[in-house]
């Protein structure tokens, strides 16, 4: 007896691929495949550039995730898993992507896809489904050091979902709404999700409208990353990547109390992990090409 | 005199009614969202249940996280001073109380007077007090008192991640979709509060004897993990969600 | 690579660093630690460096706390073990 209620905390899924290639002109077809605990991605790479990608929700079971994933990026194109040479698997659930052909922690991930998507990057933020990072890399994009915070489900964006649920409101519509407000109630100080969700309640009683409720939530949960990403500092550039990056009302105020604008990474911030996966692969293709050859 | 103690907890409000040391009245009712009201609710019923009136209570001490909001007390006390007091009352050999209620958990050291001479709090994370309970029970998809026998039919130790409340619930999903029989999912759940709380208490140290109170004291579950995981025996009142209220009522009998 | 693995929550922040450049995978800390929870292993750029086991990175507060009396001086014997230096608590 499931009962029938709009899911507000839906987001889009979508593939994209570049017309203008032929995968067959190209040598070097190499893919990463991200999945993460709320959404899976995937990106197919030839000579280094990108071929397509796409991104879905992450279902119950990780393998069916990477699966769909990478058919996502192969539909249409007459190109098959075999024709990729190589693979490599990250997120939360890389151990459980069958047709890897090796994983790499999305931490090096991240920060290998942001440096490349915009070559200036050196801090990465990245707010996931279920857990936040904060990541410094060199200039080729390595990790110098880096700050995770898995354990909690506030910051993250399965805490942005269950607000959305909560009050009721798409969760492509917080952060505008967020933004248009005249009056901003104070951050919910509750650092727990369970506990924000009484006290916004609380405030909608006090006479505070839905956008400032959110608006609240918004601003709880940037002053809650900039305190994660204080503790390894800001070098610039830096870039917001995951699902939260898409939402402008915790971006804006995470700007506004580091004092720092953070850059576009395109094509689309959320396919970091899975571009920086498919660099890596690219790189190990290379190498496995030169012992071969050797 | 009648004295009167109110506990306004995150989810039940508690009347006890005193005289002298008597106990002659008292009222348990879920709290909505206006704190004042559900406090006026409590109080009519527990004076009902004395046959008394307003009018007979001299003193009403309210404690609890919405004691501020209880316009008709005379004076308040924190949530520690009155557990302290309350258990003081009903077993004065105790030294350590753990307290886990729905919004947040304490350990508390006594020194047999109703003194507190230590305390330790969680009140920031959902995981480890009561409403992590309610949480799973609703992932479940079962009754919140059946929790606990349910748990007890398991002898498994399930590995769960029982960090968050917000993804503890989607990790429940998925454990029933993978099959995984309802009682050990139970048993995971509260074995992950007795943990929190094992570390809690074990900040202010365990001194005999033990007691432990709030409301999820009532669930058989939590009681037998936290029996495996601090080792020590401890003592259960008949109503641990009242103590707090009695303690209240203990210090509006006594003060001047 | 300073790799600080923990978290913050609302009780505080507990991160435990291990500086990856000094770390030299020699594994006396996997020994030293009564908890277990250190593991050497090859890292993402292959090179043989510590970690704390991934199962116990949302727990070092507990993890940890038999290593931390509450008063009185404290050896932690990770700490302690690594000769160069290469691990820190942060609490």
């Amino acid at each position: 007896m499931a009962e029938q209620k709009p899911e507000f905390w839906r987001w889009h899924e979508y593939t994209w691929r570049d017309e203008g290639k032929n995968w067959k002109d190209y040598e070097m077809i190499t893919a990463g495949v991200d999945i993460g605990s709320v959404s899976s991605k995937a990106a197919v790479m030839v000579d280094g550039e990108l071929y397509s990608y796409s991104l879905y929700r992450t279902g119950s079971s990780s393998p069916d995730s990477a699966h769909k994933a990478m058919q996502g990026c192969l539909e249409g194109t007459g190109m098959t898993i075999d024709d990729i040479k190589f693979i490599v698997g990250t997120g939360y659930g890389r151990v459980n992507v069958p047709f890897a052909h090796k994983t790499v922690t999305e931490i090096a991930c991240h920060a290998r896809g942001a440096n490349s998507m915009n070559a200036g990057v050196r801090t990465i933020l990245d707010m996931g489904g279920q857990d936040c990072k904060a990541i410094l890399c060199d200039e080729r994009g390595k990790v110098q050091q880096f700050l995770m915070n898995d354990k909690c489900a506030a910051g993250t964006g399965r805490g942005m979902e269950v607000v959305s649920d909560l009050l009721s409101v798409p969760i492509g519509d917080i952060g505008p709404l967020s933004l248009g407000v005249n009056r901003e109630p104070p951050p919910v100080s509750s650092t727990c999700v369970v506990f924000a969700k009484t006290e916004a309640v609380g405030l909608l009683r006090e006479g505070f409208d839905v956008a400032e409720v959110l608006a609240a939530y918004c601003a709880a949960m940037a002053h809650r990353v900039v305190t994660l990403i204080q503790r390894v500092g800001v070098q610039k550039e830096f870039a917001i990547t995951g699902g939260i990056s898409k939402n402008s009302g915790v971006v804006k105020r995470i700007e506004k109390e580091l004092g720092v604008e953070a850059v576009e990474i395109a094509p689309d911030a959320q396919l970091a992990g899975a571009i920086g996966a498919a660099n890596f692969a690219k790189d190990l293709l290379a190498k496995q090409m030169a012992r071969a050859g050797g | 005199m009648v004295a009167a103690g109110i506990d306004v907890g995150a989810e039940t409000v508690k009347v006890v009614l005193l005289n002298g040391e008597k106990v002659v009245g008292s009222s348990i009712v879920r709290g909505g969202l206006d704190r004042s009201k559900s406090a006026d609710e409590a109080m009519d019923e527990a004076l009902k249940s004395a046959g008394l009136s307003r009018g007979d209570v001299e003193r009403t001490v309210a404690t609890g996280i919405g004691r501020k909001e209880v316009e008709f007390a005379t004076a308040v006390a924190t949530e520690i001073a009155a557990d302290a007091r309350g258990v003081t009352v009903l077993f004065p050999s105790v030294r350590t109380i753990i307290d886990v209620g729905a919004e947040e958990a304490r350990g508390i050291k006594t020194d047999g007077t109703g003194q507190v001479t230590d305390f330790a709090k969680n009140e920031k994370c959902a995981a480890g007090v009561g409403s992590f309970v309610g949480s799973m029970a609703r992932a479940l998809e079962i009754q919140l008192e059946d929790m606990g026998p349910l748990s007890l039919e398991s002898d498994k130790e399930i590995p769960m991640n029982v960090t968050c409340v917000v993804f503890a619930e989607s990790e429940v999903v998925s454990l029933i979709h993978a099959k995984v029989p309802k009682p050990d999912i139970a048993r995971a759940i509260h074995g992950a509060i007795a943990t929190r709380t094992t570390s809690m208490v074990r900040r202010v140290g365990i001194e005999k004897e033990v007691v432990f109170i709030g409301g999820v004291a009532k669930n058989p579950g939590v009681v037998e993990s936290l029996k495996r995981h601090l080792g020590v025996d401890f003592l259960i009142p008949e109503e641990p969600q009242m103590v707090g209220a009695i303690g209240a009522a203990m210090i509006a009998a006594t003060a001047n | 690579m300073l790799a600080n693995y923990g978290y913050s929550d609302g009780s505080g922040t507990y991160y435990i660093t291990l500086d990856t450049d000094k770390c030299n995978g020699c594994g006396d800390c996997v020994t030293a630690c009564p908890q277990q929870m250190f593991l050497v292993e090859p890292d993402d750029y292959d090179d043989d460096k510590v970690v704390i086991k991934e199962a116990m990175r949302k727990d070092v507060k507990y993890l940890c706390a038999p290593c931390k009396p509450t008063a009185g001086p404290r050896e932690l014997p990770c700490e302690a073990t690594c000769a160069p230096g290469a691990i820190v608590h942060s609490w």
